[in-house]
């Protein structure tokens, strides 16, 4: 659990971040999200200590940092960054094994330990360990950036704004490896975006910032549905809002007993692609099936109403 | 048809062999009555008997003609080093010949065909390297063997009857007196530079307020003319020689060795303070905010990423002063610290064309070694970033 306390960061004169609190639970994603300049990065640079908070304090697990040795802390939180920062003169290996060598690991313990990152994000070991970062493509070189924060098993990795550097579609792929390697690893998260749909595709919790402030904090259908200020509501878009909101919700939530007519849809799937198949097929309900098999139905009456936001979601 | 004649010539092998042709109708050696006067032009065909000469002319022109083809680069260096060959061998031949029955004081020199010949065949040997861009090992290869047969064909003796050598036989002990000198001068304060530049590099590149004063003090000593330098080093260090005690023990006089050194060395910081910080800021910010993030230390991120990273930008720093002061060690020939120079300046006092020459050619191919050397470990030092590069 790692608890920022009451933080404060003023540069000459003026607050990049000012008195935010929050916890962060062990095992999730939190996304700090907000306009450029907002403080983002400061707050989350505060947590290694690549700034010093001008006041407050932030325990890992109940230990205030500011008491640990910098680089022992650092080494201790992963730290990944837009356009990955990897050592251009040294191997795919050797950058990810970066920390696990600071920390003294032992060779055979390296060599096991990258190429179970290398695995875990589908880029064949054999392949890849004695690339240089150069002959890697822009998707290939972030993921190696994120296994090299990974790679001492960190306390909390630190992101910021990893995926800035990616064309939208990788950029969806690469979100999607990072929510399946953090539910597989159970890490701890706090991510950095200025895009409000990211948030909210990866985050458990979403913290909005805005001129330095922390102006809400909770889950993205709490963002989505309750948005504490004006600056909150622009940011999640007034037209989009329902389809966001659908967008978090699966299927399974709304299931009906019943059938329907036409191709089924996995329980898995979001509220948002069912209301798509609907309009597009013109259909009023969809069967739904798990793993293969038909399990109910949902329909379009259902998706609309909870699109229009009234219902808490389960 | 003009068209598939230029595809197939290449216009540089066109020019050189045009050139080169010309400057076979110009002295090739001059024979003189003494070491002073100034000598008569000899064509290259009266250099010697039609046994000699004819082979060596052939070789001439069948180098430069094996220069035309565009798409062989090989062949054309091959033609530059037998078109260089023949130039060695007609000197050979020629000098000895001239000096028969020309009188005990007479001298063969070097003539302007002879020079403008070497010019354009060293010119085409340049051109079809280039093309041929050879890797850093046999770049390495090549430089060994051309200056392993040079030695070879110097210490033959083959040469002995041409004026320079004359005038290196005539001091021969002074001569590795001054090539020690000379290079205990370059390299000497290439060492010293480096051991404070370098050092004094990573303070400036830590410290923004140091760089600010340091820099400019740097560039304007640079800016300094050599012969001033030199100059004001003298009424310096011998003021320092006879203020402080014990100065002038240690060797601290006004002219000599230490203040052509200490010269050297001034002009030396800034080229390796500058290429020193240039270095280190060589690195990409993310990459350094990645390393710091990461725990790195700051010893840990000079030694892992900045100096591999930055290591080819200083190392072309020392190229340019090694360079720089092999050929500024000369004037230190004129406040009596020693070197290749303490022949050129004898040499223009006697009026002595072939003593500034031997002077002045070892300081050339010693600027030219270097400066090879160096850019072979400049691209050694280029830290991998692809498996193959
Ligand atoms: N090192 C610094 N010195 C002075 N001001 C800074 C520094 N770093 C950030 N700031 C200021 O703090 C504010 C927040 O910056 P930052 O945390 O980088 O925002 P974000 O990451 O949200 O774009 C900005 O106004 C920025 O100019
Ligand atoms: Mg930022």
């Amino acid at each position: 659990m790692i608890e920022i306390d009451n933080i404060t960061k003023i540069y000459d004169g003026r607050a990049a971040v000012e008195a935010v609190s929050m916890t962060i639970e062990s095992a999730t994603i939190t996304a700090i999200v907000g306009t450029s300049g907002s403080g983002k990065s400061t707050l989350l640079r505060m947590i290694n200590r690549l700034v010093e908070p001008t006041t407050g304090q932030v325990r890992i697990n109940g230990e205030p940092t500011a008491g640990l040795p910098k680089n022992a802390l650092r080494r201790r939180i992963g730290y990944a960054i837009q356009g990955h920062g990897l050592f251009p003169h040294h191997t795919v290996a050797k950058n990810i094994s970066a920390v696990p060598r600071l920390l003294g690991w032992h060779k055979d313990k390296i060599h096991a330990r990258v190429n179970e990152l290398l695995e875990l994000f589908s880029m064949p070991p054999d392949e890849f360990r004695d690339r240089y970062p150069a002959e890697l493509s822009g998707g290939q070189q972030q993921r190696v950036g994120v296994a090299r924060a990974l790679a001492s098993r960190p306390d909390l990795l630190l992101m910021d704004e990893p995926f800035g550097a990616l064309d939208p579609i990788i950029r969806t792929r690469a979100q999607a490896d990072l929510h399946r390697i953090q539910r597989t690893l159970g890490s701890t998260i706090l991510l950095v975006t200025h895009d409000m749909e990211e948030a909210i595709q990866l985050g458990d919790q979403v913290a909005v910032m805005d001129q330095g402030q922390l102006v809400q904090h909770g889950t993205p259908a709490e963002i989505i549905t309750n948005p504490a200020t004006e600056f909150v509501a622009e940011m999640v878009g007034g037209v989009d809002r329902p389809l966001r909101l659908l967008s978090l919700l699966s299927v399974s939530q709304i299931l009906e007993n019943g059938t329907a007519e036409g191709d089924p849809l996995d329980e898995k799937s979001s509220l948002r692609e069912a209301l798509s198949v609907c309009l597009w097929s013109g259909r009023s309900a969809l069967p739904v099936e798990r793993n293969g098999s038909p399990i109910g139905r949902v329909t379009l009456e259902a998706i609309r109403s909870r699109a229009e936001g009234t219902h808490e979601p389960g | 048809m003009p068209n598939r004649i230029k595809s197939v010539v290449s216009g540089p092998g066109l020019l050189f062999a045009s050139l080169g042709l010309v400057a076979l109708f110009a002295p090739f050696l001059t024979l003189a009555a003494n070491r002073i006067v100034a000598g008569e032009g000899v064509r290259v065909w009266d250099v010697a008997g039609p046994e000699a000469i004819i082979p060596g002319m052939v070789g001439v022109v069948i180098g430069l003609a094996l220069g035309l083809p565009s798409a062989w680069q090989s062949v054309r260096f091959t033609g530059s080093l037998v078109g260089i060959a023949a130039l060695v061998w007609l000197l050979m031949q020629g000098s000895t010949s001239l000096l028969e029955g020309a009188g005990t004081y007479a001298r063969v020199s070097l003539g302007s065909g002879f020079w403008c010949l070497l010019a354009i065949l060293l010119l085409l040997a340049a051109d079809a390297l280039s093309s041929l861009s050879p890797g850093p090992k046999m770049r390495s290869a090549l430089l060994a063997v051309a200056i392993i047969v040079s030695a070879l064909v110097l210490w033959s003796g083959a040469l002995t009857d041409l004026s320079i050598f004359r005038e290196y036989a005539n001091r021969q002990d002074a001569f590795f007196n001054a090539a020690w000198r000379h290079l205990g001068l370059a390299f000497g304060s290439l060492v010293v530079a480096a051991a404070i530049g370098f050092p004094l590099g990573v303070y400036c590149h830590r410290n923004q307020g140091l760089r600010g004063a340091v820099l400019p003090v740097l560039s304007f000593l640079q800016t300094i003319p050599s012969l001033a330098m030199f100059g004001i080093m003298i009424p310096l260090l011998a003021w320092v020689g006879s203020t402080i005690p014990g100065a002038r023990e240690l060797g601290v006089v006004g002219i000599g060795f230490l203040p052509a050194f200490l010269a050297l060395v001034i002009y030396s910081l800034l080229p390796v303070v500058a290429n020193t910080v240039a270095g280190l800021e060589a690195t990409p910010i993310l990459t350094l905010d990645a390393a710091r993030g990461m725990g790195m230390t700051r010893h840990q991120r000079l030694k892992q990423i900045q100096l591999p990273l930055g290591l080819p930008v200083m190392l072309a720093g020392l190229r340019i002063v090694l360079v720089q002061n092999i050929g500024l060690a000369v004037i230190a020939g004129l406040i009596g610290g020693g070197g290749f120079g303490t022949f050129v300046f004898q040499g223009l006092n006697q009026t002595a064309t072939d003593l500034i020459l031997l002077g002045a050619l070892p300081t050339v191919i010693l600027a030219l070694i270097s400066a090879i050397t160096m850019d072979i470990l400049v691209e050694l030092a280029r830290p991998n970033q692809m498996r193959h590069g």
